[in-house]
């Protein structure tokens, strides 16, 4: 139900998007990353996973901008 | 009683003196006539990237999120890092929803999200639903920041009793009230950039200092007891902990930017392509949040709570008092007054913002729509100049008189209450299949049911919703706007059989969401 853009560019840029749903959802599983070990400087799993999780968001949406851009 | 700290003191007020004087002096930056409403209430839509950056972050990352978050880690242990998660999960909203309510917005004059409402579906009343959850929602959030600048006050000394003790607090308020009056959403915007500034400056040194001093992560974490440390493992036929923290984060994500303060700093930018851009850079407050989550752990390992000279404000302020205990623990004088000032400011900002976007909601939405329906300009301005003077004294005048853990339970109510907005102003940007009085029905429906969850549950955020003997606990405000949604899809094809085709009442086009 998106708005039809009509060039067949956007459809083909449109496929990069499901990109970023698949980041967001790896964050939803605590099971996952739940533990202490392996630690990173002393810092619990728990903590330097999600830390690292904002920065490889961060670079997929930038990703996403890049590629998605109207040239 | 403490004593008074004066060069923290001193330097909390000159840093204060100078953010005052930028207030007023913002009235001037990027000139605009500020007797029209959009040049007040969203800055003439001239902020470009950079000041987006600041405003947004500024705007989401407030007072209360630095006090509060490490105060529940401190409290409660590793189920504040939702906040992580939660942070992670808005980018990709922020990226793909609201350049196209951007766009629709600037190209239809909407400044608030009622106006878009109004125009996509054509329905007062659902305009008005909108309008006044988001009014609601946003006030008991002003009244917290305000606990946020009381916090640091009440570290730095300044203490008394009866009026002399609230003064400070109302000075600071009057000075907010006055720049914001003035300057409107440019005001904000230009201390964001020093608010920010000095945040991630205390952040960093907060990072790097406390490990130094305490002998390494290693030695914090091994101080923090093993049940604060990870989240507790749920038992057998129960996701606990595990549904709880990922609802919280997804729940808190939808509904974040559904604030009509969001709103209004997003619809400040230039263009879609700025809040693209900083779909992509905002992430760097998501990593100073969970820096300070993690720092309210430092002060378990610190062991401040247990020191008298930090007792007095641990018993007045509870776990708000964590992050000034341990900086007033571990830093020279005149860095507690940087520190501190940051957090202080870092209140006034977003409640500037929201008492504009509070102001705005009221000028369109209530006042043009129902009661004076042809306003000049200036008139348009002048009540919203009013009002937002209004919802900040209203605020105030509630920190002042009324328990905070009021305040603290009217906001959790409010992320409930906003949530519910998200049918018709997120999936609106994409669709109008949506019949509006179905929209209207299941926000009732998503309303009443989340505040029966949460007065179940005492006010908790979670809800025990159990299926087929699997417990489920989980955030209400996510549970309940999936039942919202459900009433929707339902009601729609029924209502559109009985009362006839909608799709004439929608003044927007296809074409105005491109980007």
């Amino acid at each position: 139900m998106p708005a039809q853009n009509g060039a067949p560019n956007e459809r083909r840029n449109r496929s990069w998007w499901y990109l970023l749903f698949l980041v967001q959802f790896g964050i939803l599983w605590p099971p996952f990353y739940n533990k202490a070990a392996p630690a990173l400087l002393g810092i619990p799993f728990f903590y330097w996973f999600q830390l690292l999780w904002v920065i490889v968001c961060a670079l997929v949406t930038g990703a996403v901008y890049v590629l998605t851009r109207r040239q | 009683m403490p004593q008074v700290n004066w060069i923290a003191l001193c330097v909390f007020v000159l840093l204060f003196a100078f953010i005052t004087w930028l207030g007023f002096a913002a009235a001037r930056w990027r000139k605009g006539d500020l007797d029209q409403l959009h040049e007040w209430g969203l800055g003439g839509r001239r902020f470009g990237t950079v000041v987006t950056w600041f405003l947004v972050g500024g705007d989401i990352y407030t007072a209360y999120t630095f006090i509060a978050v490490p105060a529940l880690a401190f409290g409660a242990g590793a189920v504040a890092f939702f906040a992580v998660p939660y942070t992670i999960l808005i980018y990709p909203l922020l990226f793909l929803v609201f350049p196209r309510l951007w766009s629709v917005c600037h190209k239809h004059g909407y400044i608030t999200a009622g106006d878009f409402v109004r125009g996509r579906f054509g329905n007062r009343w659902l305009a008005l639903a909108v309008t006044l959850t988001g009014i609601i929602a946003t006030l008991p959030y002003i009244a917290l920041q305000l606990v946020g600048i009381q916090v640091v006050v009440g570290a730095l000394g300044v203490t008394g009793s009866g009026l002399a003790a609230d003064l400070p607090l109302i000075i600071a308020f009057a000075v907010l009230a006055a720049f914001t009056y003035s300057s409107g959403l440019r005001a904000p915007a230009s201390i964001a950039i020093v608010k920010d500034a000095l945040i991630y400056v205390a952040t960093f040194a907060i990072i790097i200092v406390v490990p130094w001093k305490l002998g390494g992560f290693g030695k914090i974490f091994a101080a923090v007891p093993p049940h604060k440390l990870l989240l507790a493992v749920p038992g057998p036929n129960s996701a606990g902990s595990y549904s709880a923290y990922a609802t919280l984060a997804l729940g808190s994500a939808l509904a974040l930017f559904l604030y009509p303060h969001s709103l209004t700093a997003i619809l400040s930018a230039s263009s879609g392509r700025a809040i693209r851009r900083n779909a992509a850079i905002l992430p760097g407050y998501s990593f100073m949040l969970g820096l300070l989550a993690m720092v309210g752990l430092f002060v378990i390992a610190a062991g401040v709570s247990d020191l008298p000279q930090y007792a007095w404000g641990f018993k007045t302020f509870k776990n708000n008092f964590a992050v000034p205990a341990l900086i007033l623990h571990t830093f020279p004088s005149w860095f507690v007054g940087v520190a501190f000032a940051a957090i202080a400011i870092g209140a006034l900002v977003p409640a500037a913002i929201m008492s504009i976007a509070v102001a705005n909601l009221y000028t369109r939405n209530i006042h043009r729509e129902f009661i004076n329906r042809q306003p000049t300009d200036k008139q348009e301005a002048q009540m919203a100049k009013w009002v937002s003077l209004v919802a900040k004294v209203g605020a105030l005048v509630f920190i002042l008189f009324v328990p905070t853990k009021y305040a603290i339970q009217l906001q959790l109510l409010g992320g409930i209450w906003i949530i519910q907005t998200l049918p018709a102003v997120m999936l609106g940007a994409y669709t109008r299949w949506f019949n509006d009085w179905a929209l209207l029905l299941g926000w009732a429906v998503g309303t009443f049911a989340g505040t029966a969850m949460a007065v179940a549950t005492h006010l908790s955020s979670t809800y025990p919703l159990s299926l087929g003997g699997y417990q489920l606990p989980g955030y209400s405000a996510l549970y309940t706007v999936v039942l919202n949604l459900a009433v929707v899809i339902v009601l729609t094809p029924l209502f559109n059989a009985l009362g006839g085709r909608q799709g004439a009442r929608d003044e927007t086009l296809p074409a105005d969401y491109g980007v």
